[in-house]
């Protein structure tokens, strides 16, 4: 039975950016442990036979051909954004680092 | 921690190294990888993007056809298998030059995988081995404002134009190099060198690694020497030209030995190349930040090249770069060393180019190896970017050959050519180069010369051919070396016999 701990849980939320309190950890992570049961049941079921799926569809190679399409207009593509600054989304300061 | 740096014959006395190396490759592909914005480059900022490339809400990608193409015969190109069933997945993370909060990769199924590449280093063959090639999209490019260097660090926020988001990258990963010891700096640069030869003659990258288009990061670790066991490793990122490459594994050789020496232990991180001082600096920490928590993509179905397909592509294949050099050298004639320059010199190519347009492949060498790359050198500029074509040298050639320019004359056409003053024909004219064989012109010069050096002339009425030779450079002199000097030695031996 797989099972996931509070500390998991926390790391995950971090990861994710979500800002949970104790008492969110305390209330989410054994909601999370009782879904991952309930996961686990359902494996249980699936046989030798039965290949791991990741999609419902029956389909691959889902391509289209390498023609150029209309884009949005810098303006459009910019119409969202909290704050714009030459042409660019302006976005808070970045700690960590570059990708 | 300590930085001493162990000189590099010292560290080889102590420690194997073994590196690794990470190549990102942006194909030219004609839209991006998901959608069907244009990936090329300079256009206006956000002027090349979607509500796919964007993230936006209720948009779906589609893989690009013709980059799923490129990875296979990349992958054929580099003795790869291709996958039969493979799958993009999604690796989360935070940071805005994704919009998505992701970027589409592959993870535990690339297309590629098994690969290898044998490159020379100083007459000794090493197999490169690759583990994998796979199919993921460039981020968008963020301008960090504030703070003093223009780095991340103390930015106080930063721009991002998402033009380059999503352009279709192929990531070629390589096992472990082992046993390189003193070469695995040049077997560093040679890989790299012999990828982007590779790359370049598929036609699916611009491969300009100072634009970008391919970029490094260099793994490398140091064990106690005879030991089997891998030290830990350092990344190296965005190492972005070919001696680059040899100078990162160099300096992190140096930098991880004098760490060892002191008892430490290295830390694994990141590290950033610097191209001014040929150094690296630490980067981020490799830990939980890298907990990607990849998953396959729901919003993509898998990809199953077809084996008639993957057949079909690899009979598209170009000769592999080492056989054609080994090809042309034989037809060339050329010996091992006038190779192995004309390949160091970039020059390869252009004589390929320049025999097809007629000329001799000794001619092609001559000219593209010493006025020309004089001038590439003189100009800071690679050889294809000189200012002559190889038409254009074939040209030159073709009118040594029929004796209407000397080979003294074709230096100034070439002068020409590189100041930039027109056509070869144009030069010739504008300058007046063509040789003088019209026996009248020549005639009045060599009468000239007979009258001016009687003593000679005597002499070759007596039957010393080899006294000519004095003449021959009179009139040349006299025509400013435009003469025609098989012709003239005729009239000479003609009116004195």
């Amino acid at each position: 039975m797989p099972e996931i701990t509070r500390d998991e849980v926390a790391h995950l939320a971090d990861l994710a950016r979500i800002d949970l309190s104790d008492a969110e950890l305390d209330h989410l992570a054994p909601q999370l442990q009782v879904i991952l049961e309930s996961v686990a049941s359902i494996q249980g079921l699936a046989g030798d036979d039965v290949p791991a799926t990741s999609h419902p569809l029956p389909l691959t190679n889902v391509f289209r051909e390498d023609v150029v399409t209309p884009c949005l207009t810098p303006e459009q593509a910019l119409s969202g954004a909290p704050s714009v600054e030459e042409q660019r989304f302006a976005v808070p300061r970045i700690l960590g680092d570059e990708q | 921690m300590t930085e001493t740096l162990v000189p590099f014959d010292e560290v080889l006395e102590r420690y194997d190294p073994a590196f690794g190396l990470e190549v990102h490759v942006e194909l030219n592909t004609n839209t991006k990888m998901f959608c069907g914005c244009p990936a090329t480059f300079g256009g206006e900022p956000n002027s090349q993007v979607c509500p796919t490339c964007l993230g936006l809400p209720g948009s779906m990608p589609v893989v690009n056809a013709k980059a799923v193409e490129s990875a296979i015969r990349i992958g054929l190109a580099l003795n790869g298998s291709i996958a039969e069933w493979c799958r993009f997945a999604r690796k989360n993370y935070f940071y805005p030059d994704m919009p998505k909060n992701f970027q589409t990769s592959q993870y535990d199924e690339p297309i590629v995988y098994d690969g290898y590449l044998d490159v020379e280093v100083e007459g000794e063959t090493f197999r490169v081995e690759i583990e994998r090639a796979h199919m993921e999209e460039d981020t968008g490019k963020t301008t960090h404002i504030g703070g003093a260097t223009g780095r991340i660090h103390g930015a106080d926020y930063s721009l991002v134009d998402y033009n380059r988001a999503g352009i279709p990258l192929i990531e070629i990963v390589t096992r472990p190099i082992l046993g390189t010891g003193a070469k695995a700096p040049l077997v560093a640069k040679a890989y790299v060198a012999a990828l982007r030869e590779i790359l370049l003659g598929l036609g699916v990258s611009d491969v300009r690694m100072d634009q970008g288009s391919m970029r490094c990061d260099v793994n490398l670790s140091l064990s106690p020497k005879g030991s089997d066991k891998l030290g830990t490793r350092t990344e190296t990122k965005n190492v972005n030209s070919l001696r680059s490459v040899e100078r990162a594994v160099r300096f992190e050789m140096s930098r991880h030995a004098g760490i060892l020496d002191a008892g430490e232990a290295i830390f694994q991180e990141t590290r950033h190349f610097h191209e001014d001082t040929g150094t690296t600096s630490a980067g981020r920490p490799k830990s939980d930040a890298d907990d990607y928590r990849y998953f396959p993509e729901p919003d993509l179905v898998p990809v199953a090249p077809s084996r008639e397909w993957v057949e079909e592509l690899r009979a598209t294949l170009p000769e592999p770069p080492a056989e054609k050099r080994a090809r042309l050298q034989a037809e060339w004639g050329y010996s091992d060393l006038e190779m192995r320059d004309v390949w160091a010199a970039g020059a390869l190519t252009l004589i390929e180019a320049t025999v097809a347009e007629g000329a001799s492949a000794q001619a092609a060498r001559k000219w593209w190896m010493a006025e020309l790359s004089r001038a590439a050198n003189d100009r800071g500029v690679e050889l294809a970017e000189v200012g002559v074509t190889p038409a254009q040298v074939a040209e030159v050639q073709k009118l040594v050959d029929g004796g209407s320019l000397t080979d003294k004359l074709a230096r100034q056409v070439f002068e020409g050519l590189l100041a930039g003053e027109g056509s070869v024909a144009e030069i010739i004219d504008a300058r007046g180069l063509a040789v003088v064989s019209d026996d009248g012109a020549l005639g009045a010069a060599v009468d000239e010369a007979i009258d001016a050096q009687p003593a000679v002339a005597e002499k070759i009425r007596g039957g010393n051919q080899a006294a000519a030779g004095a003449l021959i450079g009179a009139v040349m002199k006299a025509t400013g070396g435009k003469a025609d000097a098989k012709r003239v030695r005729e009239l000479i031996l003609e009116k004195l016999a």
